[in-house]
């Protein structure tokens, strides 16, 4: 048990492995759904950790690396535009569109200009009221909620100057998406914790149910990932299937009622096109019909982007669990994080990135960055 | 941007009719809307994701957390300047052939480099 001393609570740790060892009779693949997830697996080397009939296959929880180039190239139009100040998340700077990003646009004299909080580009907006400031709306339904306030804010303070580029996806219509592919092969699905810190449990049991697989609401630190993973294997093995929440400390079954109610008023489902995977029904939000006024594709008529996207790149499969990153031809040869094919090697929580950054590159693993191995057990 | 982060509410105040409270992360301190935890209160610890706070947490989990992300480099990649990040790399069109790939060599020392550049390159 190679690393396991550094994690937070090592008798913990192994306490948990030794069960889990115990418990498997059988190969399974249990999907995560988080890339904040996929970062903690490969940096602590939980997937070594694991008996060996256990394989933990990436999904596509990374919002930065599932938008689609589209809209990228969507936003890079936008922010090219005379008199627009266009506000993104840093994330967003280097993932390449069709031809550029964020940072080129910038560094071309467009006026590029990264917030913490949606709220802040609404202050710009305030603040600037002869310019057009325009906010890049993208994540799961934990960013929502946030992107959702500043439009319902616009609306109540009267912002006319204030639009957003809306790209939000939800988890639930993904999972049935990767459990209808034909390629499909996962048995259990740890979901994603801070997603359901918002959204609660209540959209899971009809999925466990329908397709036959345990959804075990799990967080992102190396404990959380062990027993969402033992709590998985102890279902599978049990031939279960149902909903658990291991990470209870964030995840209430309500989720939060106020950020949903928000969700609810500003957004409604649409269809939504995800990057290398193509369009999943149900499974976006776009601005409701009574806040259609803040919506920067109609203001800036965007809609005929044309895009063009690496054919070497094979992040759509990496998204889909079909692919690890390091079978890429292109990885660490062609596509790395200073020149990225695509989202998942650029983003800090893409799975290319977090096989890049921890040097899983097929052969030998090596301990995480700047750490010494002292191998226990 | 998928990272939330704990933090302890230092204060709270009314500003433009929304309920606003200042956060701090390890020694960060930033603005934090309450609107959807409209009954936190000074001292308590909350899960903050994108400048709003999401769920209470317990003080212990969240020292925890904080303390794995200080560790991690998580909390210089959430708070640090993106800019400075995206600037210290080249500038290269998708698609195109790098002048240059990093050798896929794996040794500690590559390890580390390769960490510390990455750790700038995908920062924010």
């Amino acid at each position: 048990m190679k690393y396991i001393e550094e994690f937070q609570n090592p008798d913990l740790a192994k306490r948990l492995l030794d069960e889990i060892h115990a418990t498997v009779t059988r190969p399974w693949a249990l999907m995560e759904v988080c890339g904040g997830q996929t970062h903690s697996i490969i940096r602590h080397g939980i997937d070594q950790l694991l008996p060996e009939q256990i394989e933990l296959i990436h999904g596509p929880g990374c919002p930065v690396c599932v938008t689609p180039l589209e809209m990228i190239d969507k936003a890079l139009e936008i922010a090219s535009r005379p008199g627009v100040l266009f506000c993104s998340f840093g994330d967003m700077l280097r993932v390449p569109g069709s031809g550029r990003d964020l940072f080129q646009v910038r560094a071309a004299g467009g006026d590029v200009r990264v917030v913490y909080s949606p709220l802040d580009a609404l202050k710009l907006a305030r603040q600037n009221p002869d310019r057009q400031v325009v906010f890049f709306g993208i994540g799961f339904e934990t960013t929502a909620p946030p992107n959702a306030m500043a439009v319902h804010q616009a609306a109540r303070l009267g912002v006319p100057n204030f639009s957003m580029l809306v790209s939000h996806v939800r988890v639930p219509p993904a999972i049935e998406a990767i459990m209808c592919s034909p390629d499909c092969r996962v048995d259990a699905f740890l979901a994603a914790g801070h997603v359901c810190s918002v959204m609660g449990t209540g959209e899971y049991p009809e999925l466990a149910e329908r397709f036959r697989v345990p959804i075990v609401v799990t967080g992102f630190e190396p404990l959380d990932i062990l027993e969402g993973v033992r709590r998985s294997v102890r279902q599978l093995e049990a031939g279960r299937h149902t909903v658990e929440n291991a990470y209870p400390r964030a995840v209430r079954p309500e989720g939060n009622p106020a950020a949903r109610a928000m969700l609810a008023d500003v957004f409604e489902v649409t269809d939504r096109a995800w990057r290398g995977i193509g369009t999943i029904p149900g499974s976006g939000w776009r601005l409701s019909e009574r806040y259609r006024a803040f919506d920067a594709e109609h203001r800036f008529s965007v809609e005929d982007v044309t895009t063009l996207e690496p054919a070497a790149c094979r992040a759509g499969e990496v998204l889909q669990g079909l692919l690890k990153p390091h079978e890429c031809e292109a990885f660490g040869t062609v596509c790395t994080p200073r020149t990225p094919l695509g989202a998942t090697m650029v983003s800090s929580e893409g799975a290319c990135a977090a096989y890049y950054l921890y040097r899983r590159l097929g052969g030998t693993p090596v301990p995480a960055a700047g750490k010494e191995a002292n191998p226990v057990g | 941007m998928c990272l939330a982060v704990p933090g302890r509410v230092l204060d709270v105040e009314e500003r433009d009719g929304t309920r606003m409270a200042t956060v701090d992360f390890g020694g960060v301190v930033k603005e934090v809307c309450l609107e959807y935890l409209p009954d936190l209160q000074v001292g308590e610890y909350t899960i903050v994701h994108v400048g709003f706070a999401l769920q209470r947490l317990d003080e212990e989990s969240a020292r925890r957390t904080l303390d794995l992300f200080e560790n991690l480099g998580l909390l210089e990649e959430e708070f640090g300047d993106p800019w400075e990040a995206a600037a210290s790399e080249p500038v290269v069109a998708a698609g195109s052939e790098p002048a240059a790939a990093a050798p896929a060599t794996a040794t500690a020392t590559a390890t580390a480099t390769a960490a510390e550049t990455l750790t700038r390159e995908v920062g924010r």
